[in-house]
C-alpha cells in the first residue's frame, strides 16, 4: 500500500485541523506547514468540506475549521475519500484465482489487508490527537 | 455546536466488585449475551472471576442503582516467556450511555489493579470487526504487541 498524496494532504489537513479545537487555519497557513502547494491543499480541502469534516470559513482572517465528531472519524474515513484501502495488485481470496499459486498468495495478502483495514477503521482522529501529543509532549 | 466540541457527558458512577446479584442487569445489556440467549456464561465468569483473588478482578460499575458497565481482567505470570501482564478480557458498557466515560473509568481501575499486582503492561485480543472496542483500547494508548495471535480450524 502507498498512500497518494491527495490522501496524505487530507490526513495532514484533517489532524491539523483538529489539534486547533474548532479554531481556524487558513489553507496558505496548512501548506507552508507541511511545504505543499496550496492548488493541490485547496482540491483536497474542498473534498474535505464536502464530506463534512471541515467547515470552509470565508472573509477577511477565513479559513477552514474541523467539523467532524474527532471521537467517531477514523484515519480509514479520511483515507477512503480519496482511495480504496487495498494492496496494489492483491486480490481477496473469495475472488476467483487462475492457480493455485494466486491463490496462495490471496490468502496470506488477505490477511494483511484484513489487519491493516481493521487498524485504519479503529484509530480515531481523537486517538490520534493523543499520539500526537504524547510524541511531541504538551 | 458540532460533535466534536460536545462536552463530554461524565455521569456519577461507582466502581465495584462483582456479585452475583448483578449478573442479570450485565446479561441484559452484553452483546455475546444477548446474541446467545445465555445467562449461563456469565454465571460461569462470576464462578471464575467473581472472587475478589489477589491476580483476578471482576469489576462493574453503577450509576445510582443501575448496573451500566463491567470489566474482567487477570495478570498472567510467564506466559509464551511474557513478563507478567494485565490482560483485560471482557468489557462492557450499557449502549445508551456509551462515549460518556465509564468505560475509560473501568479500564482505569483495572489498570491501576493490575500495577498493584506487579504487571507492567496490559493486553487485551479482540475480534478484527469489533471496530467499537477496538477503537476504545486504542483511545486508551494501546497499540499492537509484540506478539501475534495465530489459529487454525481442527
Amino acid at each position: 500500500m502507498k498512500l497518494q498524496q491527495a490522501t496524505l494532504l487530507g490526513l495532514y489537513a484533517v489532524l491539523e485541523l483538529a489539534k486547533a479545537e474548532g479554531g481556524q487555519r487558513s489553507a496558505g497557513d496548512i501548506a507552508d506547514k507541511f511545504d505543499v502547494s496550496i492548488n493541490h491543499l485547496a482540491k483536497v480541502l474542498r473534498i474535505l468540506v464536502k464530506a463534512g469534516l471541515l467547515q470552509a470559513v470565508r472573509g477577511a482572517g477565513g479559513g477552514y475549521r474541523f467539523t467532524g465528531n474527532a471521537k467517531r472519524t477514523t484515519l480509514m474515513d479520511v483515507i477512503e475519500l480519496f482511495e480504496p484501502v487495498s494492496i496494489e495488485g492483491f486480490e481477496h481470496r473469495d475472488s476467483p484465482h487462475h492457480s493455485d499459486v494466486e491463490a496462495g498468495l490471496a490468502v496470506a495478502l488477505t490477511e494483511i489487508s484484513e489487519m491493516m483495514q481493521a487498524t485504519l477503521r479503529s484509530i480515531t482522529i481523537r486517538t490520534m490527537l493523543k499520539l500526537m501529543e504524547k510524541d511531541t509532549g504538551p | 455546536m458540532n460533535n466534536s466540541q460536545m462536552p463530554e457527558e461524565q455521569p456519577k458512577v461507582h466502581i465495584r466488585t462483582a456479585a452475583e446479584s448483578d449478573l442479570a442487569a450485565i446479561t441484559t445489556f452484553d452483546e455475546r449475551s444477548n446474541k446467545d440467549a445465555n445467562p449461563r456464561y456469565w454465571q460461569e465468569m462470576f464462578a471464575r472471576y467473581g472472587d475478589d483473588k489477589s491476580k483476578q478482578l471482576f469489576l462493574v460499575c453503577e450509576a445510582g442503582t443501575e448496573i451500566v458497565g463491567f470489566i474482567i481482567g487477570e495478570v498472567r505470570d510467564w506466559e509464551f516467556g511474557s513478563q507478567p501482564c494485565g490482560w483485560v478480557f471482557a468489557l462492557g458498557v450499557r449502549p445508551d450511555i456509551r462515549l460518556s466515560g465509564i468505560a475509560t473509568q473501568m479500564y482505569s481501575a483495572m489498570c491501576d489493579f493490575f500495577k498493584q499486582a506487579g504487571a507492567t503492561t496490559v493486553r487485551t485480543m479482540l475480534a478484527r470487526q469489533d471496530i467499537e472496542s477496538h477503537s476504545f483500547f486504542r483511545s486508551q494508548g494501546m497499540m499492537a504487541g509484540p506478539y501475534v495471535q495465530l489459529e487454525k480450524e481442527l
